[in-house]
């Protein structure tokens, strides 16, 4: 089963290279606001009961793959 | 009785690059340096121990948040669990705020550009094995060398770290955008310090400050003091 966690910086937390991107775009002459850079791991999970597949995914966020701290995370899932 | 020159191990994770100078200066100001490989799962005999500063796996996903899961945390964490002196240097404090022995994490420089230079830290309390040396709000003068050196802890975690006295050293000019001006936690016993600036670039009077000095020997004062075995002690 196909797996992407999308980690993104919590609202409110400083993103300095969200807001360095942002200013790249503008200096480009495009008009934006409020962009925040975060990260995809896509993955293959061995397990292919989707709940099952789910809760396993859950468990890589929290011990690993996102810091609870300044991230949040969403997981996809595809058969 | 004590030891004289107490062992301090220094763990080496792939991509440490300050290993070397913190044996290095542990040797110099008193104690004797011990070399340990990450993937070493139990900790020689020592006093204490120190993570060193460098890129441990390549800062790859967050820093710090791989070598936190080393063979050798584990039984940092014990050690430390035990009360046994625990300092992390710059990438070191980046493990064991990952590894949740320290509160916060190091976030990207808010400028984003990598500072390398000397900056001035305040003495926010003297009451801990590393500054015990040191003055209440004693100005030292320590290099730092980092790009996610941006301390964070959230609106909840600040007032209390406050409350319980484990903000250490403080910033006297932010170059980073730590919260608070954080250059330096503590946990709530007081034997896991984590700082981003690196004492042990400053203990040589020919390359500058030598105020790093001033941790590193309270460490290894304080080693000194621990690291008397059982057995050593009854051979006396």
């Amino acid at each position: 089963m196909r797996a992407t966690v999308l980690v993104r910086p919590k609202p409110g937390i400083l993103d300095p290279q969200g807001a360095a991107v942002e200013s790249s775009l503008r200096q480009l002459g495009f008009s934006v606001g409020d962009a925040r850079v975060g990260r995809v791991v896509d993955l293959e999970v061995a397990e292919r009961d989707p709940v099952a597949a789910r809760t396993e995914v859950e468990r890589m966020c929290q011990q690993l793959l996102t810091n609870p701290l300044i991230e949040t995370y969403e997981i996809e899932l595809q058969a | 009785m004590t030891d004289a020159r107490p062992r301090i191990a220094v763990i080496t994770f792939p991509g440490s690059n300050d290993d070397r100078d913190a044996l290095l200066a542990l040797d110099e100001l008193g104690a004797t340096g011990v070399p340990v490989w990450h993937g070493d799962e139990r900790l020689p005999e020592v006093a204490a121990v120190v993570l060193p500063g460098g890129f441990s796996y390549g800062d790859y996903l967050r820093c710090g948040a791989i070598a936190r899961f080393s063979p050798a945390m584990k039984a940092v964490a014990s050690f430390a669990a035990d009360g046994g002196l625990v300092l992390g240097i710059c990438n070191g404090f980046q493990i064991l705020c990952e590894a949740g022995l320290l509160p916060g994490t190091l976030r990207p420089n808010a400028s984003l550009a990598f500072i390398c230079r000397d900056v001035v830290v305040r003495v926010e309390r003297t009451d801990t094995p590393f500054t015990a040396g040191c003055t209440h709000r004693q100005r030292l003068t320590i290099p730092i060398k980092h790009g996610e050196g941006c301390w964070f802890g959230d609106a909840n975690l600040v007032p209390e770290l406050e409350a319980n006295r484990q903000i250490v050293l403080r910033y006297e000019d932010n170059p980073n955008g730590a919260v608070g001006d954080v250059a330096a936690v503590c946990n709530e016993h007081g034997n896991i310090l984590g700082l981003m600036p690196h004492p042990e670039h400053a203990v040589d009077p020919h390359i500058g400050s030598t105020d790093g000095a001033l941790i590193l020997g309270g460490l290894i004062e304080a080693a000194r003091d621990k690291s008397v075995a059982p057995a050593a002690a009854a051979a006396r």
